[in-house]
């Protein structure tokens, strides 16, 4: 028993991890969350106020004068990026996906998902690099300025290019970041689905891609939904290569899928050192807001996500397994 | 399907018949699966593409960088070696497998072989949940309590244990699976035998699973040399070899000079995060082929 005991104390660790997170972060911003109130998720401006001034007080806190922190802007670009990382990554993942576990069998089958997992593997501020250094001239010299022109219909792609810093630059690396978790969760979900519903369908008369289409894919439905879900997650937090990537706006919506956008987690790492010059320490516990903010999102994307996996794995699908 | 069967009495072998011209005749539907067939295979040639393109971007330039230089002098203003930020990659790594692999074996030894308890549903089910927090949220944390709060400033034991915390659910969910795949004979031989909880644990069942648990420890690895945001707000970043002070000295590491370096408009400190980034690559790239093929091939 006291073996026992020795153990569940040690692996509490893990989970005391978690709460010491969210209750360090929730102390240390609560004197910015009383002063920023509502105000902080609707405004568009994030000023740190005349640094030079003595500071003045306000409710009994001292700010400097001027001083005003919303982070509307960030939120926007922090939903735009996810948005379009997603909109990008999910055919693409079951595309691969669908060839990974119907096309192949065997060896080939372990190689090519290495390949793709390859990818999962790359640090992220590689992924920056790359993107800093191959996408953005690429996109922003030849692809953007001819994507404003063939699609200046559609309204939020007309407009100015841009330089190639921006949303949809940000939004592409995320998708690709995001993509290998999609494609082997669904890959390794069409691979265990019984292959009598593949050999009813077929001898029905389906064809081959038919049959995974109409019947074996819509029986995945539920891990693709988990993933979908733990794929959001990961980009909504993403932040070396949205940082290297996206131009880093401050106080100013996206008015097209070119403009230079910035997100809650790329913020704080891009904001410390300006943060630091206010002398009150308002700006350091702002940002220490918008971390938290990002944590009981993160906290209740897996979640509901683990929920969801975990009780469709007690409970029989509908229509498959 | 588009063509709807006719629903009037049509006999098996007829319907059978039917069936068979559809498939041969009905374009549209073999349209259909051409295009579903080639989209699949386009989409992962499309992730091949990039793959192989972010590969050779990185290792060519890198690889154009490497002069032996680079592993025996610090970092200089815009030039300069990679000694410093090898050192600290190294130092930061092992401080934070130190921390992480006892708590999160212990954690995924408790969720495996208790795992009908409440305790172990709660350390899996938040081990998910911490797995999914952004890095720098939890960077931010570790600036929060040690950088200011205790006072440590930019160092090494702020920057081990916030990537330790990033390490921890990796290590728990690798030796809670590995430990799964131990059969329940061994474990009931074992106390058929005589054997205490502690020792079936610890003689028994963990080295049967150790493959395993080394493989998500190698993985753990990868991942906290990998990191980069959670570190520029504890380890900082340090020009100079570690002076070996826990506390109150920054540290230097790899991914650092490459979001530094490749940022400035100047040719040598170019260069240097190609380096930095050939070396990031190829520990990652090694630890994960190493773990998939050697420690544990799949069946």
């Amino acid at each position: 028993m006291k073996f026992r005991a020795w153990l569940a104390i040690l692996a509490g660790f893990l989970p005391a991890s978690l709460v010491a997170v969210v209750a360090f972060l929730t102390a240390y911003s609560w004197p910015a969350i009383r002063f920023n109130g509502v105000n902080f998720i609707w405004h568009d401006v994030w000023n740190l106020g005349n640094l030079y001034a003595d500071p003045v007080h306000v409710g009994g806190m001292p700010i400097q004068p001027g001083a005003h922190y919303g982070i509307l802007f960030l939120i926007v670009g922090t939903l735009l990026t996810t948005a379009i990382a997603l909109v990008l990554a999910l055919p693409v993942g079951v595309g691969a996906a669908i060839f990974l576990a119907e096309a192949t069998s065997g060896k080939l089958r372990i190689w090519l998902s290495s390949f793709v997992e390859l990818l999962a593997a790359i640090p992220s501020v590689v992924f920056g690099l790359w993107g800093y250094v191959v996408l953005i001239p690429l996109l922003g010299r030849h692809v953007y300025p001819a994507m404003a022109k063939v699609l200046a219909v559609i309204p939020f792609f007309s407009g100015p290019p841009g330089s190639g810093y921006g949303l949809l630059t940000a939004g592409i690396v995320l998708s690709i970041m995001i993509v290998p978790l999609i494609a082997a969760t669904l890959r390794d979900a069409l691979v265990a689905q019984p292959k009598s519903l593949r050999e009813a369908a077929m001898g029905m008369g389906a064809t081959r891609f038919e049959a995974i289409w109409n019947v074996v894919l819509p029986g995945t439905y539920r891990v693709l939904i988990g993933a979908t879900f733990l794929a959001l997650g990961r980009a909504l937090g993403e932040t070396m290569a949205v940082l290297m990537v996206s131009g880093n706006a401050l106080n100013y919506l996206p008015h097209n899928i070119y403009t230079p956008v910035s997100t809650m987690a790329a913020f704080v790492v891009s904001q410390l050192d300006s943060a630091l010059q206010d002398p009150t320490g308002m700006a350091v516990r702002s940002l220490a807001e918008i971390a938290l903010i990002l944590c009981i999102i993160s906290v209740i994307i897996n979640g509901t996500a683990r929920a969801m996996l975990w009780f469709w794995a007690r409970s029989p699908q509908p229509g498959g397994a | 399907m588009s063509s709807t069967m006719p629903q009037s009495s049509l006999s098996a072998p007829a319907a059978a018949r039917w069936l068979r011209r559809q498939r041969h005749l009905n374009f549209g539907r073999r349209l259909f699966s051409i295009a579903g067939w080639s989209m699949s295979a386009l989409t992962l040639l499309l992730l091949a593409i990039v793959i192989v393109w972010i590969l050779t971007i990185v290792l060519m330039r890198g690889w154009a960088a490497m002069h032996p230089s680079l592993f025996t002098t610090i970092t200089q203003g815009n030039g300069g070696g990679l000694l410093n930020a090898i050192e600290g990659t190294f130092v930061l790594g092992i401080g934070s497998l130190a921390l992480a692999v006892p708590l999160g074996v212990a954690a995924g030894v408790y969720a495996s072989e208790y795992r009908f308890t409440r305790w172990s549903s709660a350390i899996r089910f938040l081990s998910e949940v911490l797995v999914g927090v952004p890095s720098i949220v939890l960077g931010y944390f570790g600036y929060v309590t040690m950088v200011e709060g205790l006072g440590w400033e930019f160092s090494v034991a702020a920057g081990s244990i916030v990537l330790g915390i990033i390490c921890l659910p990796y290590i728990c969910r690798t030796t809670e699976l590995a430990l799964r795949q131990v059969s329940d004979e061994l474990r009931e031989a074992a106390y058929a035998l005589g054997a205490s909880e502690r020792h079936a644990i610890l003689h028994v069942c963990l080295p049967a699973a150790l493959p395993g648990i080394l493989t998500g420890v190698m993985l753990a690895l990868a991942i906290s040399v990998g990191e980069t945001a959670p570190l520029l707000y504890t380890a900082g970043w340090s020009n100079y070899l570690w002076d070996g002070r826990l506390t109150h000295s920054p540290i230097g590491y790899l991914t650092y000079a490459i979001w530094t370096f490749i940022n400035e408009p100047f040719a040598a400190a170019n260069a240097l995060a190609y380096a930095a980034a050939f070396l990031l690559l190829l520990v990652v790239l090694g630890i994960n082929i190493l773990s998939r093929f050697v420690l544990s091939p799949r069946p």
